[in-house]
């Protein structure tokens, strides 16, 4: 009997383990290596798929698709990792896009037009944390709520119209890559956020503070830790960087409009758990969100050149996010079996 | 690690937990402030009319009360799924999909097979959401996967799979039988004969959830599902079997919605999920579980499809509607962390005099 409970205990240390995160290197490593398998594998689909794959034109095509949300994945990984979410993110880049819209066709000159929507976007950031973090209101129900009011207010800026005569110089963006590189703009910012990003939550009081309000908030404040500050900053951070990549899609595209990016949100958010990123915070990082922005772009792209639908591109994007929790789901579940199996072995031998 | 501590891990900021604490005269006193609560919406929806009225007085007119009961009808319908979900501290955010794909597949088999019955029509539509909501089911009770994710990839799964069937086909109302269209126009004065029937159905969804067993079961499986385990609720049986009816639920409501629009290709129902998830909230459901009635969702349905209406009348550009809707959400779930608030202080009064 002894033996069977040291052996529970010993499951529910693992599983803990496994929870609490950031320190379990192993468990990580796992989880990212498998990324890049699924990475590798789905380049080397791809090139078999298609002449045209393995192309700098086509590596082009790749990184303008995904750019975008990559970029609004990576606040929001943060934000997963402290324990909330943040749904607004695609409706913040609809709302940007549609301001940048609004001021140009207004007269501004776009020099000024990119600190203002900048400047807003961390204003519809704070309106995220002050509900969150002042009122203490659930951050799903806020977040939900905001993605339907900042597209509204979008909605009343632009109405129906479609601004696109913004200027060459920028729109360039979304036709030419970075000299010297395959890689659009948008992948090129993409990875220096990320490594801004990367230092800042594995390499900081600042990020393993993140890590410690994603795992228990309460001990997280008892240690001194200001998690409401530290949440506020990160959706001001989240609203910021989301109207970034709005500034971006609009130049991108060559066009302004309310229903830019409309439901992206779920895009950024299969990411960030593709990543291995937990739902219910603590966990994470953000190599694995390169990793799978990159796979997303990959597979997506490789079906594309292989003639699959694209409206149907979701039944991968789902069946991905759904491995990607059942995965580490299916070692709990084993585990909690095996240690069911010990036990009943056990008896059956004392009985006998 | 199990799921349940992630679980009240991950939302400290459940206000009702403390309710429970106290015993007796207090669960009237309770019960009492929940009702204003969906009294309190009632109010805002009967001062939004009268004012509308009073303006446009065309907007009570029989053909205009039809439009906004029968858009109501549709969300009340999806509503009560969903609050059996988030009454357990779930959320299914599939619904729009399942909604699609029923109302392609089962519109389209007047397309396939002359003289299909109606009753066979409906009964596929529901079928097909049952299978869906098991599935979701399966995945979240028994695969210990929280329901945000994996509705979240059956929102992007079911979609995919009705672009696949319905590729750029379309179905039409002039290929659809008028007993099947007659079944969202056919009306008794202004009021459409569905709605009614689907009234009754919240009502009795609403009856079963607030005093059967298993409807209870929820609700203490959104206040505290450690509690809920602990005095011996199957847990994961429960949260299946709300799963599975929100599934077949929106697989009737799909069958309604083609019959109501007549035209379904593959975007039927797309971004309903977070329609219905408002009108939820705005009705008085808690998002983190335990307390609220699908009555009260209904009303929250009603009233959101009445202001699109109003607005519509009342010559507004119908650009505010998305921006009033993301705001009311907020305004209510703040309101009902005032009240929750609110009740916690005065309860630890009344406990206190109790004891003194």
């Amino acid at each position: 009997m002894l033996q069977a409970e040291t052996i529970e205990l010993k499951d529910d240390i693992d599983s803990n383990r496994g929870a609490k995160g950031s320190f379990d290197v192993r468990s990580l490593v796992r989880w990212e290596s498998g990324l890049g398998i699924v990475l590798i594998a789905s380049l080397i689909i791809g090139t078999v798929a298609s002449p045209q794959f393995l192309t700098s034109a086509n590596f082009f095509n790749i990184g303008l698709s995904v750019g975008d949300i990559a970029i609004m994945a990576l606040p929001l990984t943060l934000i997963v990792i402290s324990g909330e979410i943040d749904l607004s993110v695609a409706s913040i880049l609809g709302l940007s896009s549609s301001l940048l819209g609004f001021l140009w066709i207004h007269g501004w000159p776009i020099q000024l037009i990119i600190p203002v929507v900048l400047i807003d976007g961390a204003i519809l950031g704070f309106i995220n944390g002050f509900l969150v973090t002042k009122l203490g209101l659930p951050s799903l129900a806020v977040t939900i709520g905001t993605l339907t009011l900042y597209r509204g207010i979008a909605l009343i800026l632009l109405g129906s119209n479609i601004v696109s005569n913004f200027p060459a110089s920028y729109t360039t963006i979304g036709v030419n890559p970075i000299p010297g590189t395959p890689l659009p703009w948008s992948v090129g910012i993409f990875l220096i956020l990320a490594l801004i990003f990367g230092v800042v939550a594995h390499f900081t009081p600042l990020g393993r503070s993140i890590f410690a309000i994603g795992s228990n908030s309460e001990a997280a404040a008892y240690s001194g830790i200001k998690v409401k500050q530290i949440k506020m900053r990160l959706y001001i951070l989240s609203g910021v960087v989301c109207s970034l990549a709005g500034i971006l899609f609009t130049f991108r595209l060559a066009t302004a409009e309310y229903d830019n990016a409309t439901g992206l949100e779920l895009n950024a958010v299969s990411i960030v758990l593709l990543a291995g990123v937990s739902i219910f915070g603590g966990r994470g990082t953000i190599i694995g969100v390169v990793l799978a922005a990159a796979t997303v772009g990959a597979i997506g792209n490789a079906l594309l050149l292989a003639n699959f639908p694209q409206q149907a591109m979701g039944l991968i994007n789902g069946g991905l996010l759904l491995i990607s929790v059942f995965v580490p789901n299916a070692r709990e579940l084993f585990g909690r079996l095996r240690g069911h199996y010990a036990r009943r072995r056990l008896v059956g031998l004392r009985r006998g | 690690m199990t799921l349940i501590e992630q679980n009240s891990q991950s939302n400290p900021s459940n206000s009702g937990s403390s309710v429970e604490l106290v015993p007796s005269g207090a669960s009237k006193f309770t019960s009492l402030v929940f009702r204003a609560r969906e009294f309190g919406i009632f109010g805002i929806l009967f001062i939004f009319v009268l004012l509308t009225t009073a303006i446009k007085p065309r907007f009570l007119a029989g053909q205009n009360i039809k439009f906004i009961l029968i858009d109501t009808t549709i969300f009340a319908l999806l509503a009560l799924g969903e609050t059996m979900v988030v009454v357990s501290k779930n959320v299914d955010l599939s619904i729009g999909s399942i909604l699609g794909l029923s109302a392609f597949v089962s519109s389209n088999l007047y397309q396939q097979f002359h003289h299909v019955s109606i009753v066979f029509v409906f009964a596929v539509g529901i079928g097909i959401g049952l299978v869906l909501g098991v599935v979701n089911g399966v995945l979240i009770a028994f695969g210990r996967v929280p329901s945000l994710v994996v509705t979240l990839a059956s929102l992007y799964i079911f979609r995919g799979l009705d672009v696949l069937i319905v590729g750029g086909r379309q179905v039409v109302a002039s290929s659809l039988p008028s007993n099947f269209l007659s079944v969202t126009s056919a009306s008794f004065g202004a009021i459409p004969i569905i709605s009614i029937v689907v009234a009754i159905v919240v009502f009795g969804g609403a009856y079963y959830l607030k005093n059967y067993r298993s409807g209870r079961d929820l609700y203490a499986i959104g206040s505290s599902e450690q509690a809920a385990g602990l005095v011996g609720i199957p847990i994961a049986k429960r949260v299946f079997t709300a799963f599975a009816i929100s599934g077949a639920i929106a697989g009737l409501a799909g069958v309604i919605w083609a019959s109501y629009y007549g035209t379904i290709d593959s975007t039927a129902g797309t971004g309903y999920e977070f329609t219905v998830v408002t009108a939820v909230v705005v009705g008085g459901v808690a998002i983190f579980g335990g307390s609220g009635s699908a009555i009260g969702a209904a009303i929250g349905a009603l009233l959101l499809n009445t202001i699109n209406s109003s607005l519509y009348v009342l010559g507004v550009s119908a650009f505010w509607d998305q921006a009033i809707s993301g705001l009311l959400l907020i305004l209510a779930i703040a309101l009902d962390r005032g009240i929750g608030l609110y009740l916690a202080k005065s309860l630890r009064k009344r406990s206190s005099r109790v004891a003194s």
